[in-house]
């Protein structure tokens, strides 16, 4: 495999007395989605926010491109193009599309906004995702659904060439028609190059589309497999402590 | 891939399509000002067939000058609500401000000077507003209550024992007691004309250049055709001799309607075309998303204050300008109507939606309310129940289109 785009080593965070991660692990390489799967508490959640700059980690490195960086702010992860897709998707109800796919970084023409070259751009990336569901990119998010809802908000990390997208439990609330959408949308976004995370309670999606899965268990990386190389018995086994023998990739 | 767009951008198709699309858009729910154009037009109609006197030029003027104070000051207010929040104190931070003014004005400062310290005035009350909401976490409705209280006390001590007093500045009590001359309000309607036509035909340029579709032309021609037939109607009636003392001639479009036009067209296309405008919306639909986005949101916050408060300001000149003096009272029972104007104009209390324009038309059903009830001798009680039943409507039918539209019926 070629080099990982993501290399965390030895990454801890406490809060106080509690160590949430202890030393983890974790390689992400670019056009392969990771789905990162661990009990509620296991340190998902921690160490995502580590990568997007919201919540420093504190100890471990961090390698981007081979590259070692410190992620400290979410201007320094943006700017690397690490893209969170947060699980309530922070969109806008009141604006369309466009409006929120361009949210804070809107183009200009003589301090007035270019809403033909932003509404240009924002169909080209559903566009290249192969988004067929949305009648009009100036629909009003509010009359979207949640699975379109999700695309949207997808699309938007498309737009900001994003290296990286994170995507936590991006079919929680989702119906089976509109789930396959979006695993189907997970899978192109990697096919465009761009390395996925996935956080994911649901083995099934995490089986369907995932490329390599690496399973938390209280604060440890317990093991990053190739899906094709495991089973559902495996991965429960590592999510639910019975199985602890750690993996060397 | 190709360069052409195969995704709709709500552009395509012909005229009676974009027609059947604005429908469709209706029925979601996403009705604006509609409503209120409809209740305009029905009260208009009314109070033509019940007054003899309504639809007389003279009334007609009358109902401009009427209007103009509490659309600004609704106007003003739209900045604000947009955000959720509320400014309790708009009418007496103008009350004050035209008090220093005044007061400055006759213990011999230059007038302009005076004016000036009384928009400075605003800026203070609409940063000190802004900071406590959106930095100290202080509830819009709590702190703005407690300048609403305080001011008056303020206006108070400016304005002395006697608790008024005149305004000595012709300029400025021309606003409303002076007009155009003929031609004046005929070029007044070549540049709103001109102008639509202009930012139309610049828009579709722009589509055109990014190979977007666009809409038919007669889109915009309906729109341009409406403008000059509604407004050319305007000026005309504007236009006749409307006094009732034939020495003293009284014709042609009253001062202040360009000038409450021009601040108009300036907020909305603020609010429309630039990065601050898209950021209120933002802000008012979703704070946290606006955050996440980059967006500082506390400085939007603070920022729209001071606006509420410099258009309350202007709101509070047009009062002066009209009744020629200012006294301790002023602004205080006017805010609420400010309120109610925003909302019968299609501006959600929840935030988020509204636009300057809707705040003017629902400014404008008040004042009918108040005018034709007026001219048909009905007791001053009489419009405020009126009044209060509007809104009931218009709030409910706020509530209902959220529903429709399956927004959150409670702040987030």
């Amino acid at each position: 495999m070629s080099t990982p785009l993501i290399q965390l080593s030895g990454v801890k965070k406490s809060f106080g007395p509690v160590d949430v991660l202890k030393g983890v692990d974790l390689k992400v390489y670019p056009g392969r989605v990771t789905a990162l799967v661990g009990d509620n508490g296991a340190g998902k959640s921690t160490l995502i926010k580590g990568l997007a700059g919201v919540q420093w980690y504190d100890e471990g490195r961090v390698k981007f491109e081979g590259e070692e960086v410190s992620l400290t702010t979410p201007r320094i992860s943006s700017a690397l193009g690490i893209e969170v897709v947060y699980q309530d998707l922070a969109l806008c109800e009141n604006l369309d599309i466009v409006q929120n796919m361009f949210l804070g970084r809107e183009e200009l023409q003589q301090f007035t906004l270019d809403e033909s070259a932003m509404e240009f751009a924002a169909a080209k990336a559903l566009q290249s995702l192969s988004v067929r569901t949305v009648k009009s990119v100036r629909q009003k998010v509010s009359s979207l659904s949640g699975g379109q809802r999700q695309t949207v908000a997808i699309a938007r990390s498309v737009l900001r060439d994003a290296k990286v997208v994170i995507l936590d439990e991006p079919t929680a609330a989702l119906g089976v028609a509109q789930t396959e959408q979006v695993l189907n949308l997970v899978r192109r976004l990697a096919d465009k190059g761009i390395a996925v995370i996935m956080i994911s309670h649901n083995l099934q999606d995490v089986f369907q589309v995932a490329d390599d899965i690496a399973v938390l268990y209280l604060g440890s990386m317990v093991a990053q497999l190739e899906t094709k190389k495991t089973n559902h018995n495996e991965i429960i086994g590592y999510i639910t402590g019975l199985k602890t023998q750690k993996e060397k990739a | 891939m190709s360069d052409n767009i195969t995704i709709n951008t709500g552009h395509e198709g012909t005229a009676l399509d974009q027609i059947k699309a604005y429908g469709s858009r209706l029925k979601s729910g996403e009705m604006g000002a509609l409503p209120a154009i409809g209740a305009l037009i029905l009260l208009m109609i009314l109070f033509s067939a019940l007054s003899p006197y309504f639809l007389t030029p003279i009334n007609f003027a009358n109902l401009f000058t009427q209007a103009a104070t509490l659309m600004m000051l609704s106007a003003a207010l739209v900045f604000v609500i947009m955000l959720g929040e509320i400014d309790l104190s708009a009418g007496v931070t103008a009350g004050t401000g035209m008090a220093i003014f005044v007061k400055l004005h006759l213990d011999g400062t230059p007038w302009l000077l005076a004016f000036g310290l009384a928009f400075l005035f605003a800026l203070v009350v609409g940063w000190f507003l802004g900071y406590f909401v959106a930095k100290v976490g202080v509830p819009s409705f709590v702190i703005s209550l407690a300048l609403y209280l305080a001011l008056p006390g303020v206006m108070l001590i400016i304005l002395g024992d006697g608790g008024i007093l005149r305004l000595e500045v012709p300029e400025i009590k021309a606003i409303m007691n002076t007009n155009l001359p003929l031609w004046g309000g005929w070029a007044m309607l070549g540049i709103t004309i001109g102008l639509t036509l202009a930012m139309g035909l610049w828009d579709r340029s722009r589509r055109t250049k990014a190979n977007l579709p666009t809409r038919p032309l007669s889109i915009l021609g309906i729109k341009v055709a409406g403008i000059a037939v509604l407004g050319g109607a305007g000026v005309a009636v504007l236009n006749l001799p409307r006094s009732l003392v034939i020495t003293n001639p009284i014709q042609g479009v009253p001062t202040v309607i360009p000038i409450a036009l021009f601040i108009l067209f300036v907020g909305t296309f603020m609010l429309d075309r630039t990065k601050f405008g898209r950021y209120m919306y933002a802000v008012g639909g979703n704070p946290e998303a606006a955050r996440r986005a980059g967006i500082k949101v506390a400085k939007i916050r603070i920022t729209a204050f001071m606006i509420c408060s410099v258009l309350a300001m202007i709101s509070g000149v047009f009062n002066v300008s009209r009744i020629g003096n200012v006294e301790s009272s002023a602004g205080r029972a006017i805010v609420l109507s400010g309120v109610a104007a925003a909302v019968v104009g299609g501006v959600s209390l929840f935030g988020g939606r509204g636009r300057l324009v809707h705040a003017a038309i629902g400014a404008f059903v008040i004042a009918i309310i108040d005018n034709g009830l007026g001219l048909l001798g009905m007791p001053a009680g009489i419009a405020y129940i009126i009044t209060g039943a509007v809104l009931t409507v218009a709030a409910t039918a706020d509530a209902l289109a959220r529903k429709r539209s399956g927004g959150p019926l409670v702040r987030n």
